[in-house]
């Protein structure tokens, strides 16, 4: 398994509490659109991931993030950075 | 999606707001009569959001330096200060502001939020980080955006969670300006400023303090939090405004950093907005000197604030942590914020009201600040309207 996704099985767990029931997470999943959230969301998003992967997500990387994947690929960056 | 068309939404949500409630957005204050009073709507109310902390908006010192400022030197300078070149006031206010705060430099910006984008654009760039306390105001986060820097939030008011993050940035610490508020707008909050002083400096980062809230209510000399804290040496630069306790508009920042000087000639903030006018200036450093003589205005201004924030804990309210000037009462339904607010309004107080998603974790708050000018009977008034609506 590749520390991408590693990274993407962390990250379905996290984000399991904001998914509507029966709905599947891939990599695809939109986190606005599909997920429905909105910047309190987002920002309580960040703040888990930051403890379970032990980083800081700088605020700059969220306009590029629309994906799950897209989110992976930011933490697999910050993470090869530390 | 049409240029226009994301303004939709926008609308939908104000028409839903305004079909219930006075347009919290738009309310005009018809006649001002004194800082805390004013025609409204036709009727008479007690301001109570006006952050006029030392009430200074009316007195008669402030008055005559405005008034004479405008006949000597006219309305305005029409330009900046790099084109136009500085009045006179603007370098004499600096000198007065850094002499204040005991620094060798001051700038000053035509508004408080010019000021701190001003500052951190200029300090910060691509390369460094900025550590901004997740409850900042606005103008702090633009700042950053503004700066190019990348911008990590830490946990509010939590030097664990600051701890933390510096600890990851490793060597990145000495490009790091970690920015904090005295007090914060909308709960009144008090940073815990000597743990976080004691972190920059265990880190080798430079710190950034807001007093917008704090100059002028905190402090024996009104210096705000870092004098009331006792830590003025271990803050790097000290950001101001003249909008609240200085009873005018502008902003200022203060440093020992030679650097500090040099910002005048790449902050665009700075460069491209017309200098503050002459009364401004005049007011405000009227302000300044009755803010250094009148020691016995910052206390009223915390008698009155006590007697509010303890009347409306007795009723019930669940309010901001401590005691402050900005007294803020909580509601877990914005529904319910907003009935509230426009019954104070009926009943003639005008509160600020605070709804999703710009109040902390995600409620709505009426926000009180307190001013030395109001009256007991004043604040007893404002009490007695919250009573009246409490459980309506």
């Amino acid at each position: 398994m590749t520390r991408y996704e590693e990274i993407l099985l962390q990250l379905y767990e996290i984000l399991k509490p904001f998914a509507k029931d029966g709905q599947s997470l891939s990599e695809d999943t939109e986190l606005l659109s599909d997920l429905g959230l909105e910047s309190m969301k987002v920002m309580q998003l960040l703040l888990e991931t930051e403890e379970r992967f032990d980083i800081s997500i700088p605020l700059n990387i969220i306009p590029n993030v629309r994906t799950v994947g897209d989110f992976a690929r930011q933490i697999e960056q910050l993470t090869e950075q530390r | 999606m049409a240029l226009l068309e994301k303004f939709r939404q926008l609308a939908e949500a104000h028409e839903a707001l305004v079909r219930t409630s006075t347009d919290p957005f738009r309310v005009t204050i018809e006649r001002i009569l004194s800082p805390t009073e004013a025609i409204v709507n036709g009727r008479q109310m007690i301001l109570a959001g006006t952050n006029n902390y030392l009430g200074l908006t009316f007195d008669p010192e402030c008055l005559d330096a405005a008034a004479r400022a405008v006949y000597e030197q006219g309305t305005g300078t029409t330009g900046s200060r790099m084109a136009n070149g500085s009045f006179s006031g603007h370098a004499a206010l600096e000198h007065e502001l850094a002499d204040f705060y005991g620094r060798r430099w001051c700038v000053v910006f035509s508004t408080g939020y010019l000021a701190n984008l001003g500052v951190i654009s200029a300090l910060t760039g691509k390369e460094d980080v900025i550590l901004i306390d997740a409850d900042c105001h606005a103008s702090i986060y633009d700042g950053c955006r503004m700066s190019g820097a990348e911008v990590i939030r830490f946990h509010h008011n939590d030097p664990g969670d600051l701890h933390k993050r510096l600890r990851r940035l490793g060597e990145r610490c000495t490009n790091t300006l970690i920015i904090v508020e005295g007090i914060y707008s909308m709960l009144g909050d008090q940073a815990p400023l000597s743990e976080f002083v004691a972190l920059k400096k265990e880190y080798g980062a430079y710190l950034l303090l807001d007093e917008a809230h704090s100059l002028g209510v905190l402090g024996e000399q009104g210096r705000g939090l870092s004098e009331a804290a006792h830590v003025e040496s271990g803050i790097d630069f000290i950001v101001g405004t003249f909008s609240k306790s200085l009873g005018a508009t502008g902003g200022f920042c203060v440093s020992d950093h030679d650097e500090m000087e040099l910002t005048r000639y790449v902050s665009r903030p700075y460069i491209f907005t017309a200098s503050l006018c002459p009364s401004v200036i005049a007011s405000t450093r009227a302000a300044l000197r009755i803010l250094q003589t009148r020691p016995e205005l910052r206390t009223r201004l915390w008698n009155n604030a006590r007697r509010l924030y303890d009347r409306l804990k007795e009723l019930g309210f669940k309010l901001g942590p401590t005691l402050s000037p900005i007294v803020a009462a909580l509601f877990e339904r914005r529904e319910e914020a907003i009935g509230f607010w426009n019954g104070l309004l009926e009943q003639g107080v005008y509160v600020n009201m605070i709804l999703p998603p710009a109040a902390p974790e995600g409620g709505s708050l009426l926000r009180c600040s307190i001013s030395a000018a109001h009256t007991e009977e004043q604040i007893d008034r404002i009490c007695q309207a919250f009573e009246s609506l409490r459980g309506s």
